[in-house]
């Protein structure tokens, strides 16, 4: 259904809809929670066989996967939790410091 | 009164709750036996067995997954029950507060039971007490009767639209769960009249209109306002009780007294009480009234929401209040039931002098001599509150 949440930020007990209900699904993809990480686990593409273990561990649909293979890691979602590095059997994921992970990124620009 | 093809039954209260929970035809009870509910439960899954009933029976592993149970159901659109009691109903606790903040109308019996420890299967109401505060509409039944037509009434007060609460309707363990009572069961074809479809407006089963419940309302993120609109819902409740309960009045011939009196028209010594005891008490001032006491009793029926209103109006002409707790509330200035009553006269502006007292915990007995003992303490009390010298909270009907 379409909910306009236009104003939301104003609405008073009387407007937010009954039971603390959000009437649409699928909105945690706009709810980036990415930057709780810590550590963020680094796939590599070389040593990945695209056993797809890590897409089946990963309790946060973070390890993407597309027409069977590996694709990569969503970073805007991924909390660092280390599930898919302690899962590969082929050490293709290994967990980076998100510090160090950041200031790589940037030196790379 | 409408056409209406009466039973009358010699049953226990649990047996009627069941007949109710029977007749209100829910989609769905998750439940876990416990001591005194049990009765309801066996009733209700022999209904299911012998085909008179298509309900969804869940015989979960706990409480704790009772209420889980139907809080899912109920956020998925079913008329959604289940039965409880001591124990099982602390076992429940964080649920509750689920439930209700979901504005999910279950509606849940509690045969009123003591609390562990020491360990106890007897009547008080330590248990349904506790969860006073999670957002449920609570209702106590006096005796048998008044279980079978509160729990009726509780479907259509949850449901109403104004306000969408969970309701607990309580029994008091043994007292009025397992003792044979006469109690009246209308016809099946006029409560289902009554206690009508339940057509919920959202279903989280709906992939098509997909919706989440209960969700995450961190720091100032309407955490305030939610609860806001339970208080809302809470005091709208009020008018719903009334008019529903005034509806079935017209169907049964019983009136649905929020606060019901004894002797109120000239009483100077007064018993506030709640449950079961109400009837000893009503017994106890007849016989004294007959000796030409002026003695009184107010019974409540509804403690969530506080009929506040109407307790202050019963207790106006009073000269001495005594208000009687079947819970304690250790450390406190007196049990819940006194809390609220003191609240409520000193709103109002009523200055009449009350004292607390804690009684037949763990079904200890109810004697027409304890009953008699309160009537007498309340002679002194004009005096002593004059002195500022009210006693305080204090046991009877146990060794001293």
């Amino acid at each position: 259904m379409s909910w306009d949440i236009s104003g939301y930020e104003k609405w008073t007990w009387d407007e937010i809809p009954l039971g603390a209900m959000t009437l649409e699904g699928g909105t945690g993809v706009e709810h980036k929670t990415g930057d709780w990480r810590v550590k963020r686990p680094v796939w590599d593409k070389e040593k990945c066989k695209n056993c797809l273990f890590c897409w089946v561990y990963c309790p946060d649909n973070c390890c993407e996967a597309k027409d069977e293979t590996m694709v990569g890691i969503d970073y805007e979602h991924c909390k660092g939790c280390g599930v898919c590095a302690q899962v590969c059997p082929f050490d293709a994921i290994h967990m980076m410091g998100e510090k160090d992970a950041r200031a790589e990124e940037e030196g790379e620009h | 009164m409408a056409e209406n093809n009466i039973k009358v039954m010699a049953a226990s209260g649990d047996q009627m709750v069941a007949e109710a929970f029977r007749q209100a035809n829910p989609d769905v009870l998750p439940v876990y036996p416990i001591t005194p509910q049990t009765i309801i439960v066996e009733e209700f899954d022999r209904f299911v067995a012998e085909g008179r009933i298509h309900t969804e029976f869940v015989p979960v592993e706990s409480e704790h997954s009772a209420m889980a149970a139907a809080i899912g159901a109920s956020a998925a659109g079913a008329r959604t029950i289940t039965a409880t009691a001591s124990q099982g109903l602390a076992y429940m606790w964080e649920e509750l507060y689920v439930a209700a903040g979901m504005r999910l109308p279950i509606v849940m019996a509690n045969a009123n039971r003591a609390l562990s420890a020491p360990i106890n299967i007897h009547g008080d109401h330590s248990d349904i007490m506790g969860c006073r505060d999670s957002g449920w509409i609570m209702l106590f039944a006096e005796n048998a009767q008044e279980a079978y037509d509160d729990t009726l009434i509780s479907f259509r007060v949850a449901e109403h639209p104004d306000v969408m609460l969970p309701v607990a309707t309580t029994l008091d363990g043994f007292i009025t769960s397992h003792a044979l009572d006469r109690a009246e069961l209308m016809d099946d074809e006029v409560v289902a009249k009554f206690v009508g479809e339940y057509k919920p407006e959202r279903s989280l089963l709906d992939t098509d209109d997909p919706v989440s419940y209960g969700m995450f309302a961190n720091l100032g993120n309407f955490y305030m306002e939610n609860k806001l609109a339970q208080r809302k819902a809470m005091d709208a409740s009020m008018k719903v009780l009334q008019e529903v309960g005034d509806e079935w009045e017209q169907i049964s011939g019983r009136p649905f007294e929020m606060v019901k009196t004894f002797g109120m028209e000239d009483a100077e010594r007064v018993i506030v009480v709640i449950g079961s005891s109400i009837g000893n008490a009503r017994h106890v001032a007849r016989i004294l009234r007959e000796r030409g006491e002026k003695v009184g009793v107010v019974g409540l029926r509804v403690f969530r929401p506080f009929p506040a209103e109407q307790l202050v109006n019963a207790l106006k002409g009073a000269k001495a209040v005594a208000i009687l707790d079947r819970t304690e509330s250790f450390g406190g200035e007196g049990g819940p039931l006194w809390a609220e009553t003191v609240a409520a006269l000193t709103k109002a502006g009523v200055d009449v002098p009350c004292r607390n007292y804690i009684y037949g915990l763990g079904g200890a007995d109810v004697t027409v001599e304890l009953l008699e003992g309160i009537y007498e303490d309340l002679k002194e009390l004009p005096a002593q509150a004059a002195k500022h010298e009210i006693p305080a909270v204090a046991y009877r009907g146990n060794r001293s």
